[in-house]
């Protein structure tokens, strides 16, 4: 087991490279000079120039390149060309807001489809069945920022109970009545929006557990519904379940671009979405690259829980 | 003699499954019965019905199922008038039933010993402890090596023989009266298929239960079985005891299987004959005797309805508009108009 | 043999349709999916004009004169609504077609040929998955001016991967089909076997793939509009109605309300067909929907 994992890392390292170099040509293919951002058109060309030394943007491409995975090793992600601020600081706060947020949704969420999920694969065809398979169905079909909108009409505008945008009332920082009640809208709407798509894996690796011959056996041998459904389908189905929450890992960054900008909540979302529209593409760089390294570590994170989980594979070399 | 006395009477049972709006009948009217302490053997193509009317019996099949019979009496009780709670706790217990392929039998994420031990608490009461030792009992009785240590691995640690081993092991655990076995041999080896005949065939005399075997392969009960019950089309076409449908089998369908099954001993080098065409399609099948569409003797009353059976002794009757004499004299005389 | 493979498309077809008789949900959606394409095909000739403004009658709900109501500049929404399913189902159907385009190419190639070229395809295949969409589609999406052009570019340029995985799986079963293997054999050359035999074979996963493809570009596009790096003023999508929908909330919740509905009636209506087609492809899903 520790050679596959070992082995495991070994290939997720060259992968994080490439995935650094092509954020990286991406970026550099990009129509507009960075420059160009900080500079206005009545500067001279010196001093064009000489932002441009400063910020290392006249070296070649790949000692750019090595400078910068120099400064990310370092947990230097440079500067917004924006704001001028360090990109490393913005994240550091940044990212906890968003992960406040997230995890909890995320948990509600995965907690949730497992319970819903067993219950529909188990009374397949069934009205339990039908009622949250219907529920996923439509769920998958609905866009999260339409949601968003509803419920920010709704408890917003309409019966005016909550807050719509932000994380504090301004002054009320330290209040935590406060900020659960910011909390809960962009909460909610994320738990729906997460739920439907795991409902269907739970649901359709319970049907497929059901229908493997060792239920029939288990039958066979006098197990109650119950038994087989605790005891042994539960099992198998919730092994494959607990590996994924790995693959959940790049969630806690870029899970919810959409629903923090709808609801302003100050995490990566709206941080994000300001640098594209403001072409700040030292901080899209960064994100980029970081959203894509959490994936790739998830994918092994994910990989390594199934290891040490499933008995069929924990064996082997 | 204890031989005599009915553990298991099935009456006119039929078994229909829904499948989208086709009705498909893989049972219908079985009348049978497993005396006490004997192997009964139910022979059969896939199709035929045989493993279907087994698993009504036990109340395994998938819900899509229905089962009506007249009678289904397991010792003095009749199995039709329990609640699906008392047909559970049957199971496994007093009738306990092993499967065709080992290899997805068992839960690949539970220990041997969790299965074993899991039956064994449900079944016989016992705590951890005393279900462990018991569970160590049981894996020594069908030769498994040092049962200890094996107890604590998973399924895919075992061979497929060894699997089938575990599987009867939990049958066999809770003492049950009948042991269904369905083709307990086919995924297996050959050698591991001897092997495991063998070990069913020492249990049965060692705790006086009964067997049904359940197979598509007449070699192999030849020496093992008591009495054979051929089945074709969701019908019992033929019963008797082994030697009666060796010898003097009377049915058509039943000459047809001894005709396909190699005869090592004899040395004459005789051709084996395949029974033409298909298995019947059981989707709304025609009144008539399953068999006509590949029977060499067919009329067409055999087609109209299902012939009733003959009777040749107090053991055997078979199913055929012809009694055994009829179709001898038929063959006599093709074989003269060849000629 | 020719005329038995006929014989079970036939049978498969059948089955599909009596599947799509019992399932009146399935009706519904497909009555609906024909009712939207054929408006939006025929919305220029419809007697209304998505820009003409009507200063008199801002924001007012639905009423007789204006189905839907009217925008924070008197535009006739029911009008910008037929328009803007015109583009996001352009956008679908586009983007779909790029997406499937480039998924199936791969994916036979990298199934049919193997070894190094399919590790290769494969990777990049891995390496294109593991950054997440969102963000993907959104960098390249400030590369190109946004527009119609660039979102269609950009989600059927990171898209395919999924399509690219289930057609090489495909493929490799194929290829080894006598067929394939005699064609191989006789010297036919490979893009002739890949688009005689291989691509025909795969042809019902493709059809599946490609509903549900359009279901999930139909999706992006709307969330890419709602963020403003998607379909631009003055052309409009559904997505990009609702993201100007979104200043007037308060006071107009219909401008929310019917695009985004008709967003998720459109998406379930996809991808429901396309579970339905699936019968075709895996006998096994009715049977096992009844055992």
């Amino acid at each position: 087991m520790t050679k596959y994992i070992l082995k495991r890392i070994l290939t997720a390292i060259p992968m994080i490279l490439i995935i650094t170099i092509i954020c990286f040509t991406l970026i550099h293919m990009a129509p507009y000079d960075a420059v160009d951002s900080m500079t206005s058109p009545k500067m001279s060309q010196e001093t064009i120039d000489l932002i441009r030394a400063k910020y290392g943007y006249d070296k070649p491409l790949y000692v750019q390149y090595i400078r910068w995975i120099e400064g990310m090793l370092g947990g230097n992600f440079g500067y917004s060309i924006v704001t001028h601020q360090n990109i490393a600081d913005d994240l550091a706060v940044r990212i906890p807001n968003t992960i406040k947020l997230i995890l909890p949704a995320y948990l509600t969420a995965y907690i949730l489809s497992i319970i819903l999920g067993l219950v529909a694969g188990s009374h397949k065809n069934k009205w339990q069945d039908k009622l949250i398979d219907g529920f996923a169905s439509i769920g998958i079909a609905t866009p999260t920022f339409w949601i968003a909108m509803l419920f920010i009409y709704l408890f917003g505008y309409k019966l005016k109970v909550l807050p719509i945008l932000g994380m504090h009332t301004i002054g009320l920082e330290s209040s935590f009545a406060d900020y659960m009640k910011h909390f809960i809208m962009p909460y909610i709407v994320l738990v729906i929006g997460f739920l439907p798509d795991s409902i269907r894996y739970v649901r359709s690796s319970t049907i497929t557990q059901y229908s493997e011959d060792y239920v029939m056996v288990q039958t066979a041998f006098g197990a109650s519904k119950r038994e087989i459904m605790f005891k042994h389908v539960c099992k198998n189905v919730l092994l494959p379940i607990i590996t994924k929450l790995g693959m959940a890992l790049p969630m806690l960054v870029t899970g919810a671009i959409i629903t923090e900008t709808i609801f302003g909540w100050p995490g990566i979302g709206p941080y994000f979405i300001k640098a594209i529209q403001g072409m700040d593409y030292p901080i899209v760089m960064a994100i980029l690259v970081l959203s894509s390294t959490l994936v790739i570590l998830g994918n092994l994170l994910s990989d390594i829980l199934y290891c040490i989980t499933d008995p069929r594979i924990r064996e082997m070399g | 003699m204890e031989q005599s006395t009915k553990l298991l009477e099935v009456k006119n049972l039929n078994t229909t499954f829904q499948i989208q709006k086709n009705i498909v009948k893989a049972v219908r009217g079985v009348d049978i019965h497993v005396k006490k302490g004997e192997i009964l053997a139910v022979v059969g193509e896939s199709g035929s019905g045989k493993s279907v009317l087994m698993k009504s019996i036990m109340g395994i099949l998938p819900e899509n199922a229905q089962v009506t019979a007249d009678l289904i009496q397991f010792e003095e009780n009749d199995l039709k008038t329990f609640s699906k709670e008392q047909q559970r706790k049957i199971r496994g217990k007093e009738i306990a039933m092993i499967f065709q392929d080992p290899m997805t039998a068992l839960n690949p994420l539970k220990t041997i010993g969790q299965h074993l031990c899991e039956v064994l608490k449900r079944h016989q009461g016992l705590k951890k402890a005393d279900a462990l030792k018991e569970a160590v009992n049981a894996l020594s009785k069908v030769g498994i090596p040092s049962p200890e240590s094996r107890l604590k691995q998973y399924p895919h640690e075992f061979s497929g023989g060894m699997r089938q081993r575990v599987l009867i092991a939990m049958a066999l655990c809770c003492h049950p009266k009948l042991l269904i076995a369905d083709e307990p041999t086919t995924a297996l080896d050959v050698t591991i298929q001897a092997q495991i005949l063998e070990l069913l065939q020492e249990l049965q005399e060692k705790e006086h239960m009964s067997i049904v075997l359940i197979t598509h392969d007449l070699g192999v009960v030849a020496s093992l079985s008591n009495r054979i019950a051929v089945m074709y089309g969701g019908r019992v076409m033929e019963e008797g005891v082994t030697d009666e449908i060796f010898y003097h089998p009377q049915h058509p369908y039943t000459r047809a299987l001894l005709h396909a099954i190699p005869k090592p001993v004899t040395g004459v080098k005789e051709r084996l004959e395949p029974i033409p065409g298909m298995a019947p399609s059981l989707l709304n099948p025609f009144p008539g005797c399953p068999f006509a569409d590949r029977c060499n003797y067919t009329t067409d009353a055999c087609r109209e309805k299902m012939p009733e059976y003959h009777t040749y002794s107090d053991t055997q009757r078979a199913m055929c508009v012809f009694t055994g004499e009829e179709l001898d004299k038929k063959d006599g005389k093709e074989k003269q108009n060849d000629k | 043999m020719k005329k038995e493979q006929n014989n079970s498309k036939k049978r498969r077809m059948e089955r599909v349709i009596s599947a799509l008789k019992k399932d009146k949900i399935a009706i519904i959606s497909l009555i609906f999916l024909a009712f939207i394409i054929i408006i939006s095909l025929i919305a220029p000739l419809l007697p209304m004009d998505p820009n003409k403004t009507d200063v008199m009658n801002m924001l007012t709900p639905p009423s007789k004169e204006h189905w839907f109501g009217t925008d924070e500049v008197g535009r006739d929404y029911l009008a910008r609504v037929i328009y803007g399913g015109r583009v996001s189902l352009l956008v679908g159907v586009l983007a779909m077609l790029a997406s499937v385009f480039i998924g199936v190419t791969v994916g036979t190639i990298s199934g049919y040929c193997g070894g190094i070229v399919d590790m290769i395809l494969m990777r990049i295949v891995d390496v294109m998955s593991s950054i997440p969409w969102m963000i993907l589609v959104t960098v390249i999406s400030i590369f190109l001016n946004p527009g119609l052009k660039s979102i269609i570019i950009v989600i059927g340029c990171f898209t395919w991967m999924e399509i690219a995985r289930l057609v090489r799986a495909e493929t490799l079963s194929i290829k080894e089909r006598e067929y394939v293997m005699y064609a191989k054999f006789v010297g036919t050359p490979f893009w002739k076997v890949i688009l005689m035999h291989i691509i025909p074979s795969v042809f019902p996963t493709i059809i599946i793939a490609a509903t549900t493809s359009i279901a999930g570009a139909i999706m992006t596009e709307s969330s890419l509009s709602f963020l403003g790096i998607g379909i631009q003023q003055p052309m409009s999508s559904w997505g990009s109605l609702l993201q100007s929908a979104q200043t007037n909330l308060q006071n107009a919740l219909y401008m929310a309300f019917i695009p985004g509905l008709l967003i998720v009636c459109t998406i379930f209506a996809f991808n429901k067909l396309g579970n339905l087609l699936r019968i075709y492809v895996e006998p096994r899903v009715t049977s096992g929907e009844k055992e």
